[in-house]
């Protein structure tokens, strides 16, 4: 008809990535039989079938597609690509389903340990980093690619960079999180605390990683506003952080290429020390600056008002920047760590304060002149909530990282109500809101389909970080002042096992407080599930609540 | 033999020379660069982004 009916070939990239994962198919089963452990085997198994399938779905997808590839721009607007954004979207729900259950199961655990089953798989130690990188990782880190690919592409104009990579790197992360999870259950560990995964999993998440990286930048090239948007920094330098992050913590020398078993390179307190450089800035790159760029571009899209300050976003985020990557050490005051170091992490930490509350005087002050809309909109209160409970989350670091206060809070469950405060009340509502957010304008809905229910789910999540950080707090304390109480003669007043068994009611109400938070996740999947399927006669909700005059 | 990897290495050939310095007047350079008047504009149009699309 017209020239731009070409005949359809395989681009360079499908051909190339159609051929990488069938030759990865043949090199996995050979690493599959050759394996020297179980846990091997089946992840060498796992990968040969992903691969396979990765090639077939590659050709496949070349058959049903048309022989041009997708445009740029339709009449001169953009034409994004959305599928990348809701399928990790759609995986965010179920993993953060999955890590909240896992993290109420452990926490009923250390209650009643009877739960452990007396199996391997089961049992605490190896459940507790599935509950944290399924929290972290899977749940957080869907959050931060599906809204970052969205957020890139409205705010630079322009669809998302590339045409197989945005896949490869939902998928790709995907698999990884399936690789590590899997390897927890079967005993595979590095034991490095958020940086469990074994060196084949980490040699992956790379590759994915650098795509990711790739991605997103090219989108940010080829943007139509002359201006990147503040949100665009924070993703950027949570991805470029990760990256640098990733590699610094994870150097490592297999036993063996064909065995799951791996040596850090780094030894002793060099060890410690880039181990909580890497622990410390996940905290901050990840669960901060990724979901500060969330905060940067849903309320202000919620709450219909521009950024309250793009001054004070440029500071504070440059201050992060600067500030962050010394904290690290207040993890091991106290220990081999020279006392210098100690002293320096401490500094900076109480530093952080300043940007911390830069970013949520930002967040915060955007709602001016729409406050009224909290009271209407029950969306928009979680994510204000989200920043309160930032703020408070980074007042209470600074506080814990001062060594005296920390001689006091160390290895107590005070610094585990402290990381859930942090992650429930922000990193979750943020997600949460955004999540509300996303659905309704991926699937081209008018709005959710009810409002009311996520008025439960605030309410119910609330309930439940409040017990769980007040039953964490009191429970910190009371076993800090247990374990350095002396009687008169100088002896520890206190065993160990003392203090153990004075947990326990708060472990009960640390409980309760995680089957409410699970609670309302479960309450959000199903009002996401029906607003993507219900019909527009069904929805409960108004399109817009009018606030009272 | 220059010893590799210690902590008093990697310390005084960083922290102890010309990074400090360089840092705080990268800083002083961005903090400056956001509070210039002239550039108060173009922030207030970029904070606006968001409500701009479609």
């Amino acid at each position: 008809m017209n020239q731009s009916q070409t005949a359809k070939s395989m681009t360079h990239g499908e051909a190339g990535l159609a051929i990488v994962f069938a030759a990865s198919a043949f090199l996995c089963l050979l690493a599959a039989a050759q394996a020297l452990d179980t846990a091997f085997a089946f992840h060498a198994s796992l990968a040969c079938a992903a691969s396979l399938w990765a090639a077939f779905a590659i050709v496949n997808r070349y058959y049903d597609r048309p022989a041009a590839l997708p445009p740029k721009e339709i009449n001169g607007r953009p034409n994004y690509n959305m599928g990348p954004v809701k399928f990790s979207a759609v995986m965010a729900m179920f993993w953060g389903i999955a890590g909240f259950a896992v993290g109420l199961l452990i926490a009923s655990q250390l209650a009643w340990p009877a739960l452990n089953f007396d199996l391997p798989w089961t049992s605490f130690g190896r459940l507790r980093p599935l509950h944290t990188s399924a929290v972290i990782f899977a749940f957080g880190g869907n959050v931060l690619i599906a809204t970052s690919f969205y957020v890139v592409q409205k705010t630079c104009r322009a669809r998302l960079a590339g045409d197989l990579a945005p896949w490869f790197v939902v998928i790709g992360y995907n698999f990884f999180i399936l690789i590590a999870g899997t390897g927890y259950l079967l005993g595979v560990t590095q034991s490095k605390e958020y940086a469990e995964p074994e060196w084949y999993a980490d040699l992956w998440l790379t590759i994915v990683w650098v795509a990711y990286l790739l991605v997103f930048l090219m989108t940010i090239v080829k943007r139509k506003e002359p201006h990147i948007f503040v949100a665009n920094w924070f993703y950027l330098a949570f991805i470029v952080t990760i990256a640098v992050l990733h590699l610094g913590n994870n150097p490592a020398l297999p036993v063996s290429v064909w065995g799951s078993k791996s040596y850090i390179a780094w030894g002793g307190v060099q060890d410690a020390m880039f181990q909580w450089w890497y622990g410390h800035n996940a905290v901050g790159f990840f669960l901060t600056a990724g979901f500060l760029a969330i905060m940067y571009y849903f309320i202000p899209k919620r709450a219909e008002r521009p950024v309250y300050s793009c001054r004070l976003s440029i500071i504070h985020f440059w201050a992060i920047i600067f500030l962050y990557i010394w904290a690290g050490p207040h993890h091991l005051h106290y220990t081999a760590l020279p006392d210098w170091a100690q002293t320096l992490g401490m500094t900076f930490s109480i530093m952080l304060w300043m940007p911390s509350w830069g970013g949520m005087i930002n967040g915060m002050l955007t709602l001016s002149g729409a406050w009224d809309k909290l009271r209407t909109d029950p969306v928009l209160r979680m994510l204000v909530v989200s920043v309160a409970f930032y703020g408070m989350a980074t007042f209470e670091g600074p506080l814990m990282s001062i060594k005296v206060v920390n001689s006091l809070s160390h290895y107590t469950d005070w610094t585990i109500g402290h990381v859930h405060s942090g992650a429930l009340g922000w990193v979750g509502f943020v997600s949460f809101g955004a999540l509300y957010c996303l659905f309704p304008w991926l699937w081209d809905r008018k709005g959710l389909y009810s409002l009311k229910l996520v008025n439960w789910h605030f309410w119910i999540a609330t309930i439940g970080i409040v017990l769980y950080i007040s039953s964490m707090w009191v429970s910190g304390i009371l076993q800090g002042l247990m374990w350095r109480a002396y009687t008169s003669l100088g002896f520890l007043e206190y065993s160990f096992i003392e203090s153990v068994e004075a947990m326990h009611p708060f472990y009960i109400i640390r409980a309760a407080g995680g089957a409410l938070f699970l609670i309302g996740a479960l309450i959000m999947a199903f009002n996401l599930w029906m607003t993507v399927y219900a019909s527009e006669a069904e929805m409960t909700s108004p399109v817009a609540l009018q606030p009272a005059e | 033999m220059k010893a590799i990897l210690t902590v008093q290495n990697i310390t005084s050939d960083f922290v102890t020379t010309f990074w400090t310095p360089i840092f705080v007047g990268i800083f002083i350079a961005i903090v400056t660069y956001a509070l210039w008047p002239r550039n108060k504009a173009a922030f207030d149009e970029a904070a606006r982004m968001p409500l701009r699309e479609e």
